[in-house]
């Protein structure tokens, strides 16, 4: 509470030149944004149940968690690897507290409960690991969330009463109500659909927000933020709270979505995949995970038939994503969007040369 | 010493009292109703031991980790790959060759020189950088891990012991007293012990080179501030060189250490990256006797926890981090 109160009135005068444009939604000018909403929201009409669903609502949950990550990353300066951790615990918990196959270890409960329980524990658990992570910082922060995931990944492992080990937790029931079943290929794009822009709003709204700017005050200079009487620390928790809840979401609609959740999804591979999706998309724009997750997944459904039909080995799979992972971490550094962007400006200002160019030759003529 | 006392009283005579139980438990001969307790010191004696040379390991691999990230600040995340990739050489040199000491100097030269390489074609070029070098280290290990399951398969190597260490040795520390009155001692794999030892020799090494001679003075005047030494007119960068050179090499020789009393597949080097963590969080980054600390520390808890607490072993580990980072965010004994 005191910590919005003391962004909103340390941050409105010195953004109050610059508000039209900080308030408003730039997306709303943008026709490319609309033309892809339509195309979203008629996508059923155009692909089958596989694409629906392997491709379009698997790469918006992948989408979702590294969304969390960039916010983190992008606007906090804190790259967490546990946000699949954290996703993964919320999935857990679905399964725990709701209705499943392992009935000794699910307590049963309805849809509508379990989901809320799910997210609230699992936004504690993502702010409590922020809590620790914040004491330290920049590289630092990788380590302690690298290390927070794998410990996670061999405690679900090893233990039985609550995690059921290695074997996980199997036929998870989805939500069924008003006569429709949510886990059918098209109300479930719909759920993924819907809960992904809603991330995606509140990401960039919030980017905009008095928050959210202190908190790229704090991820731009904390001590000059600490010295202007931002508490610098609370704003990163909040931040990790905030992402943690994101993270939760789309832990749910995984566990949704495959019906079963074990240690193998939240193993340490899988925590650095989410950070390779929002690298290569672009930590800078809320846009740049969704765009990662849609390389990462194309290449992970479609790899191996390319890479047969190249002549090569099609288990190479991970070799072709780490490969392009260095690329773009070498010559890129904002991923695919910081491509199109230079590759974009290099266009406007060859364009602008040749126009000057031009108006100047006019005029001599 | 004296100064830490004199500052932290309470915390000393924790220590102390610690220490002192520990010692006890070790060599006294246990109370029946200690052994009813908690159970035969046989298994307590053997758990300890197992933490110890299992601290070593962890030593190994955590000094080089913490070595390159105290002069260059950087994370390198691929070490847990070094360690593998020598602990694949070890195996095949052993396998070829039959000797378990030409296939330490190979895996030491060969993960040293991958060491250098990815000095100077990688990370030389993003100097300052720390974030994107260490992305740059995740791509890299994953690039590593999927060409050494090309090559290598996902089977189980071990590589094998020679034959003069083969065997458990008798220890003068007493487990029990037979009915007869006659003492039984402690018998433990010889073969631990030997690269128990040598992890410390290893670790003295260091510790002389690094405070004895001029490239380790040289080295800890980077640790403490590199912008002021190569302004001093060293050539900084191949300081950088050789010390990325000697941390790789030391991965490589633990991978031989743990392709040794342990397995090598596919996954170990994830485990041992994350142990290195763990144990450079603990003891502090870029400090040498700060690695040691964190390894025996984290190579007791896992083996203690592994055989009193089995299900929740990795929470132990995972509860001192929690606990280092409450009280010391910068690790036991870092400087800063």
């Amino acid at each position: 509470m005191s910590l919005a109160h003391d962004a909103r009135v340390t941050v409105r005068p010195t953004a109050a030149v610059q508000r039209p444009k900080l308030r408003g939604w730039p997306e709303i000018d943008n026709p490319a944004i609309w033309i892809v909403a339509a195309i979203l929201l008629i996508m059923p009409l155009i692909a089958n149940g596989f694409f629906l669903i392997e491709i379009f609502a698997t790469t918006m949950i992948l989408g979702i968690m590294a969304l969390s990550l960039m916010f983190l990353a992008g606007y906090g300066g804190m790259v967490s690897l546990m946000q699949l951790t954290i996703a993964g615990f919320s999935a857990y918990m679905v399964a725990v507290f709701g209705v499943s196959g392992n009935a000794n270890i699910s307590l049963g409960w309805p849809w509508w409960l379990a989901v809320p329980m799910a997210l609230a524990l699992a936004t504690i658990f993502g702010t409590l690991g922020g809590a620790l992570a914040v004491r330290t910082e920049g590289i630092y922060t990788i380590m302690i969330t690298l290390a927070i995931g794998a410990a996670f990944y061999y405690f679900t492992n090893q233990n039985w009463a609550i995690f059921n080990g290695h074997t996980g937790i199997n036929t998870v029931a989805t939500p069924h109500f008003w006569g429709v079943n949510w886990r059918a290929d098209i109300p479930f794009y719909y759920i993924v659909l819907a809960v992904a822009a809603l991330c995606y709003l509140a990401v960039d709204y919030i980017s905009r927000a008095p928050f959210g700017l202190a908190l790229q005050g704090v991820r731009d200079n904390p001590r000059r933020m600490a010295a202007l009487g931002f508490n610098v620390n609370a704003h990163r928790v909040a931040a990790y709270a905030f992402a943690s809840f994101v993270a939760a979401l789309a832990g749910v609609l995984q566990v949704w979505n495959y019906r079963q959740i074990s240690p193998g999804s939240v193993s340490v591979g899988a925590c650095i995949d989410i950070l390779i999706i929002a690298v290569v998309g672009g930590i800078t724009r809320p846009i740049g995970p969704f765009i990662g997750a849609l390389i990462f997944v194309l290449l992970r459904t479609f790899a191996l038939d390319f890479l047969v039909k190249l002549g090569l080995d099609g288990n190479r799979f991970r070799l072709l994503i780490g490969l392009g992972f260095l690329a773009i971490v070498f010559w890129s550094s904002d991923g695919v969007i910081g491509l199109w962007q230079s590759w974009r400006h290099r266009q406007r200002s060859a364009a602008a040369r040749s126009s000057g160019r031009h108006s100047q030759g006019s005029g001599h003529g | 010493m004296t100064r830490f006392v004199e500052r932290h009283p309470a915390w000393a005579l924790i220590i102390i009292i610690v220490i002192a139980v520990a010692l006890w438990l070790i060599f006294a001969v246990w109370p029946q109703g200690l052994e009813d307790a908690i159970g035969r010191k046989r298994v307590f004696l053997n758990a300890v031991f197992n933490g110890i040379t299992l601290g070593g390991l962890y030593f190994l691999v955590a000094s080089g980790f913490t070595l390159i990230f105290g002069l260059m600040r950087n994370v390198n995340l691929a070490h847990g790959s070094l360690y593998l990739f020598g602990g694949y050489v070890g195996y095949a040199i052993s396998a070829s060759t039959g000797s378990w000491i030409l296939s330490f100097i190979v895996a030491f030269i060969l993960t040293a020189l991958v060491g250098v390489l990815l000095q100077l074609v990688v990370f030389r070029r993003m100097e300052g950088q720390d974030l994107r070098q260490t992305m740059v280290t995740i791509g890299l290990s994953i690039v590593f891990a999927d060409l050494m399951l090309w090559a290598c398969g996902g089977d189980f190597y071990q590589i094998q012991t020679p034959n003069w260490l083969i065997g458990p040795v008798e220890l003068p520390l007493v487990t029990a007293v037979k009915s007869s009155g006659e003492p039984v001692y402690l018998r433990y794999p010889l073969v631990r012990l030997v690269i128990f030892t040598a992890s410390i020799v290893i670790g003295v090494a260091m510790w002389l080179a690094l405070n004895r001679t001029r490239i380790g003075m040289i080295i800890r005047a980077g640790v403490d501030d590199r912008d002021i030494l190569a302004a001093t007119g060293v050539r900084i960068q191949l300081v950088f060189v050789v010390v990325f050179a000697l941390g790789a090499g030391l991965a490589g020789i633990a991978g031989v250490v743990g392709g040794t009393f342990q397995s090598l597949s596919p996954g170990e080097d994830i485990r041992f990256l994350l142990a290195s963590l763990v144990v450079v969080i603990v003891g502090g980054m870029g400090s040498i006797p700060g690695a040691a600390l964190g390894a025996l520390i984290i190579g007791l808890a896992e083996q203690l926890g592994s055989v009193y607490i089995p299900t929740y072993a990795i929470v132990v580990t995972f509860l001192i981090m929690v606990l280092v980072l409450a009280v010391r965010p910068q690790g036991l004994l870092a400087r800063r």
